[in-house]
């Protein structure tokens, strides 16, 4: 069984400064009393009160405005934040896709890359060799792959990731926006093995501001709004309130073909 | 029409918490349940056993470590072992001048406690690193934070593998010198009885180091997390601790200047207090043929059962802070 459960749960940062991550206020803090104001640690707020519950089937689209909590949600929803408030339960194996610019050791090959990320996610060794050839032909990266990761351009780092989750079987899959770094043409290409993909694993949450993108491959979509869960509901209805206007009337004549529908009479969001 | 997230629940607490329920997949990566509560012991020890079973992944990262680090030098690791060896000949020679000491006996004396000395300074310094150093891993890539831990005692493990080169090589060299009694320093009061089998002890002695390493690096890596000062603290007082543990001296230069060992008094408390001596001596006395003591394996042994409950103890409350701290 693939799900995940979350029962109002906060995400509260904790912003430590200089003075007041160090241990002299701690130890000084008791010797020599009160000093003026309150020496509590200022707190950012990134999630507020979510209550959620996502299933075997689910794919929601993830939508809001810079800062409105999304990557930090995805977060929560891999296990990487546990809740400072409330619960949280994931079953399932969990395969994520970060922004991609930070998080490697930039002097590690592509290749060390592919091998590090499939250990993460739970593969052997003998798996991820198994793999190797087939993901590299994917991300065309070529000798690339023998490079160190800082010579690489963000694209070609998402690429990387993508190449790795779409080639084991993740049953819930997060990605966050960084994914729309590649090209058109990659994408197109990546776009056939992740509708694949995400109709073989259980669960997908994808943060986006791509409508064509979320419409692809979403049912249903969640707003994010200052760490609230604004909105939560089928994807067309999400994506109408939080701009304003149908996704679907804008919509590319290529996107609406590949989608199977003719852009006047478009079918609900949710039942597609 | 959209709908509205339904207002929380009455607060029910999930009872979702049984963790075995992991089915093996042959092709697939496997699966975690991850339960709701996030304070218990439950969650604690299922970090540590998820940790110990990803092994693939922490000796993986501890290679890549030590790959990296000698990336572009033309020796490789190999200058792991080379300057353990320069270090532990210019030591040598020094103090066995100094001491008073045959150099056939003092030189080995001094490679094994510095071959220690350099896991339990690494222990010390780069376990506090542990969590810091991996920020981007913890913030991108769900795992068990034992495996960082691991990952550390594992590479410090491979470092001190190619010291132990070091030893052997002195080993080889000087092997008649350790064969029969000896006194490590020329005003000893004791002889040493000189190598034998009991040099097996060696092996679960760093055994032992190694289950303690674990525990300092989660602990020491959780709490310089929270607190930036530790691993400065650390850093300040290695130097001090190096010179205060018997290492380039010994215990018998000690007492042999008490012609009985009772007037040395408080002394003796220089090194019986030091938890570092009792862990450098359970390794060190079987490998150049000391004389051994159980009370060094009952010091150890203390020491091993206490750090791992308070360890534990600071995994349950704070195992989930770590990747707000990073
Ligand atoms: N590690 C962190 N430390 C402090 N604040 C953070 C951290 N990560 C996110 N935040 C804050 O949480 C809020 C939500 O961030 P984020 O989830 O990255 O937004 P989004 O992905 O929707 O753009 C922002 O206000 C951000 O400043
Ligand atoms: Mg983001």
């Amino acid at each position: 069984m693939v799900n995940i459960e979350v029962r109002n749960a906060y995400v509260d940062f904790p912003i430590f400064d200089a003075k007041t991550r160090s241990l002299k206020k701690k130890v000084l803090g008791k010797v020599g009393g009160k000093i003026g104001t309150d020496s509590r640690v200022p707190i950012i707020e990134a999630l507020h009160d979510i209550t959620l519950s996502l299933a075997d089937g689910d794919r929601v689209g993830l939508v809001g405005h810079n800062g409105a909590g999304k990557s930090t949600l995805l977060r929560l929803l891999s296990g990487i934040y546990e809740p400072t408030r409330g619960t949280s339960s994931i079953r399932g194996r969990v395969a994520p896709v970060f922004d991609l610019g930070v998080g490697m050791d930039q002097e590690i090959s592509g290749y060390e890359n592919i091998m590090i990320r499939g250990l993460y996610l739970g593969m052997t060794r003998k798996q991820m060799e198994m793999r190797v050839d087939d993901i590299a032909e994917f991300t065309e990266l070529g000798n690339y792959l023998q490079m160190p990761l800082r010579t690489y351009s963000t694209g070609m780092r998402v690429r990387l990731a993508l190449g790795v989750v779409t080639s084991i079987d993740p049953e819930i899959l997060l990605l966050d926006e960084g994914i729309g770094a590649v090209d058109a043409a990659f994408l197109n290409k990546a776009r056939d093995r992740l509708v694949d993909l995400v109709k073989r694993s259980g669960l997908l949450v994808f943060a986006s501001h791509q409508d064509d993108l979320l419409l692809e491959l979403c049912t249903s979509a969640i707003w994010m709004d200052e760490g609230h869960l604004k909105m939560q509901g089928p994807l067309r209805d999400v994506i109408t309130a939080y701009k304003g206007k149908d996704p679907f009337e804008n919509i590319g004549a290529e996107t609406a073909a590949r989608l199977g529908l003719d852009t006047h009479s478009a079918v609900k969001g949710g039942d597609t | 029409m959209p709908y509205f997230c339904p207002p929380p629940q009455p607060v029910t607490f999930l009872l979702v918490h049984d963790t075995s329920t992991t089915e093996p997949q042959a092709a697939g990566p496997r699966a975690r349940v991850i339960p709701g509560k996030s304070r218990t012991w439950a969650r604690a020890f299922a970090d540590i056993r998820l940790g110990l079973s990803d092994r693939e992944l922490w000796s993986h990262l501890g290679w890549q470590d030590i790959k990296q680090r000698y990336r572009r030098s033309v020796l490789g690791p190999l200058w792991i072992t080379l300057s353990m060896g320069i270090t532990a000949i210019g030591l040598g020679l020094l103090y066995s001048q100094l001491f008073g000491a045959e150099i056939g006996t003092f030189l080995p004396y001094i490679t094994v406690g510095f071959i220690v000395w350099a896991f339990i300074l690494g222990c010390l310094t780069e376990g506090a690193d542990t969590f810091i150093s991996n920020e981007g891993l913890i913030k991108h890539l769900p795992a068990p934070l034992t495996v960082y831990a691991l990952r550390t005692t594992w590479r410090l493990t491979i470092m001190f593998g190619h010291n132990l080169i070091v030893y052997f090589a002195v080993l080889a060299i000087f092997f008649s010198d350790l064969l029969g009694e000896y006194k490590i320093v020329e005003t000893a009061r004791v002889f040493q009885p000189g190598l034998d089998w009991s040099i097996l002890l060696a092996i679960p002695a760093f055994l032992l180091l190694l289950i303690n390493g674990v525990w300092v690096s989660l602990l020491l890596g959780v709490v310089s997390t929270r607190f930036r000062d530790v691993p400065q603290v650390i850093s300040a007082l290695s130097s001090l601790l190096f010179f205060m543990t018997p290492i380039v001296w010994s215990t018998d230069i000690l007492s042999a200047r008490f012609t009985d060992l009772a007037d040395a008094g408080w002394r003796v408390y220089i090194y019986e207090l030091n938890p570092l001596y009792h862990f450098i001596q359970i390794i060190r006395a079987p490998m150049i043929g000391n004389a051994q003591s159980g009370h060094h394996w009952l010091v150890v042994g203390g020491i091993t059962i206490g750090g791992w409950a308070l360890t534990l103890l600071i995994m349950r409350n704070y195992r989930a802070r770590v990747s707000y701290w990073v």
